[in-house]
């Protein structure tokens, strides 16, 4: 920070002191104003901001150790300094136990008072520094990719929201594709251990014996190829949250392994001998029944009880369709940005498209889905014809009872398959072409 | 034509001055004018602290400039002291007109060493150029080589250079130009 970035507030009764401190600051170049009693303080510190108060502790009216306390109420992050005539060891001590950074006897000498400045300076430049980076962090960690309004979502969010709160273990369950890694960060960055890491570990992955290493690390020559010592992702995790995705793929000894670890919060490191202690929170995730397993004796109930402290049921993409153009949209202004290509929506029929389909692989596909439309589209939105499902549209029940809803869905169907067709759907159908154009127009569904 | 004028106060030894103004003359482009002042030190005196208050005698300096006066200089060697401060080797208002400095803590025998002549005139020659800078609107320079440099203790003094860097000679040109046209609007000190 350069001086003149740096506002030094003096405050005291004496005129002398208020004049030679301010001299004395402004030669080094810093913004500096004074008030001779804290009234008069306070005001200043209302009206512009100061990093650092220089404050006598004998004021008429309101003392310094008060003017300090309320100065720390205003901005808690201010450097005081208190000043006194006569030194005492009480004053001192309730000084810098309400937060003084540093307190002096008058007159002091010049070699301190510059120390004590540029230390103060330093103080200041990191707490603000401190202030920013964490701002930052917070910009980086708050855009929430959890796209959608839906009641089932909003639930998940709110759970979110109270687990996030806690130390507890999580259990994320879902079909692939639901995000369920995505929850797991989302939990993360709204608990207390958001400024340290997330480790991700896909246990599913891994062989067995490739796995334990990634876990708990290796000293060197623990096995044929370990060339050097390697910390594990528990390690790594260390103040943070392991995400532990597909647990249940893990074998039955890792499933003993990792129960141990979260238990005792210490493991040592393959072919090593010293215990290491961690602090992290697990989450974990899984698409399989682990119920079923437990019965067919494949996942540890222990384990299982360990880890499901909190549940979380993630809803597939097909039972919460008023979230697919949202979650569309998305993923169109993300890949429209990052593409650099100035496609701003989709058509009406491409977006029918989107809600009529029923996404077997929910939030991953309808990503993969745009990415690809958003390569061979020409135009300012994404068209039928750039839309591309990688799988059949399978089966879908009609949304209502009624022979008019069920004829509409097909038409629709039919329709994003053929990307809107009229002659293949007509064959299809078995029905004009002119009945369809009558069917759309009877049913609204515009191009 | 305006001068700096270089006031001895109650300064038995004159044999630096000469040198001195030759290097203000160097430095700022204004020739010196040695003039005796009628300054009474007593005034200035604290019996508490047994020092010289130099914001007093500052006061004392300024108070009927001479009409060619751009910058007036006192020399003296009393052990000077702002209220704050248990002591200062100078002090000046900052774009104003006068300036103090003291050899009282520039000499070697100070600190309880020999003296040296030597050391003590280049101090002298420092911290007089580095008053008179903050009076053409200096404040401390981060260039450790700079006169403008902040001196905390003597051996400070030492380490820097009597000469201005480029950045603050620009500003004492500037400086210059805008006393020049608008008087003196400030009227605040700066030491060290």
């Amino acid at each position: 920070m350069k001086p003149e970035e740096i506002g030094i507030l003096i405050v005291d009764d004496e005129a002398s002191v208020r004049d030679s401190l301010y001299q004395w600051f402004r030669a080094d170049g810093y913004r500096v104003d004074t008030a001779d009693e804290a009234t008069s303080a306070l005001n200043k510190l209302q009206e512009n901001p100061w990093d650092i108060v220089l404050l006598d502790i004998k004021m008429p009216g309101m003392d310094g150790i008060e003017l300090q306390q309320r100065i720390k109420q205003i901005d808690k992050n201010i450097v005081t300094i208190i000043m006194t005539a006569y030194a005492s060891v009480d004053t001192a001590i309730q000084a810098l136990k309400d937060g003084a950074f540093d307190y002096v006897t008058k007159p002091v000498d010049p070699d301190d008072l510059s120390k004590l400045i540029r230390n103060a300076v330093e103080k200041r430049r990191l707490v603000t520094e401190n202030i920013q980076l964490r701002q930052q962090i917070e910009e980086l960690l708050l855009p929430d990719e959890v796209v959608g309004e839906s009641p089932a979502i909003k639930k998940v969010m709110e759970m979110v929201n109270t687990v996030a709160k806690t130390d507890s273990t999580v259990m994320i369950l879902g079909e692939s594709g639901t995000g369920k890694e995505l929850i797991a960060r989302a939990i993360h960055s709204r608990s207390s251990r958001r400024y340290f890491p997330i480790i991700t570990i896909n246990c599913g992955a891994y062989p067995e014996g490739l796995l334990e290493s990634e876990l708990f690390g290796h000293e060197k020559g623990a096995f044929t190829g370990a060339l050097y010592r390697r910390k594990g992702k528990l390690e790594m995790a260390d103040k943070g949250t392991l995400f532990l995705d597909e647990i249940g793929n893990i074998s039955e000894k890792m499933q003993m392994d990792l129960l141990r670890v979260i238990e005792t919060k210490n493991f040592t490191r393959l072919g090593g001998d010293k215990a290491i202690d961690v602090d992290f929170r697990v989450i974990c995730a899984t698409n399989k029944d682990l119920d079923k397993a437990i019965k067919e004796g494949t996942f540890r109930e222990d384990l299982y009880y360990r880890l499901k402290v909190f549940s979380l049921v993630l809803p597939p993409l097909r039972e919460r369709r008023s979230d697919i153009p949202l979650i569309a949209n998305y993923f169109l202004g993300k890949y429209a940005q990052s593409m650099n290509k100035n496609v701003a929506d989709f058509s009406p029929r491409a977006l029918e498209m989107f809600t009529g389909y029923d996404w077997p692989g929910n939030i991953r596909e309808v990503r993969n889905v745009v990415e690809r439309a958003m390569v061979v589209a020409q135009g300012s939105q994404i068209q039928v014809e750039d839309i591309s499902f990688p799988f059949p549209s399978p089966t879908q029940p009609a949304s209502g009872a009624s022979l008019e809803e069920v004829e509409k869905d097909q038409i629709v169907k039919i329709l994003n398959q053929t990307k809107g067709n009229i002659a293949q759907a007509a064959e299809i159908l078995k029905i004009s072409r002119l009945t369809i154009y009558n069917k759309i127009e009877k049913y609204n569904l515009k191009r | 034509m305006s001068y700096i004028y270089i006031v001895p106060i109650e300064l038995e030894d004159h044999s630096d001055l000469e040198l001195l103004e030759a290097f203000i003359y160097d430095t700022f482009h204004l020739k010196t004018k040695r003039s005796a002042f009628t300054i009474n030190l007593p005034d200035a005196f604290d019996p508490h602290r047994g020092q010289h208050n130099s914001s007093l005698i500052l006061q004392q300096l300024i108070t009927k400039p001479p009409r060619d006066a751009e910058k007036i200089l006192g020399i003296l060697n009393v052990d000077l002291f702002i209220p704050i401060l248990t002591f200062v080797f100078g002090e000046a208002q900052l774009n104003g007109i006068g300036a103090a400095v003291s050899t009282h803590r520039l000499q070697n025998q100070f600190y309880g060493l020999p003296e040296d002549r030597e050391v003590t005139s280049e101090r002298l020659l420092k911290e007089a150029v580095h008053e008179l800078g903050h009076t053409f609107g200096l404040i401390h320079c981060a260039q450790p080589q700079c006169v403008m440099n902040a001196s905390t203790y003597a051996e400070n003094i030492d380490q820097k250079s009597a000469k201005l860097c480029s950045q603050c000679q620009k500003i004492t040109e500037a400086g210059k130009k805008n006393t020049a046209n608008k008087g003196f609007p400030f009227s605040w000190w700066g030491n060290k």
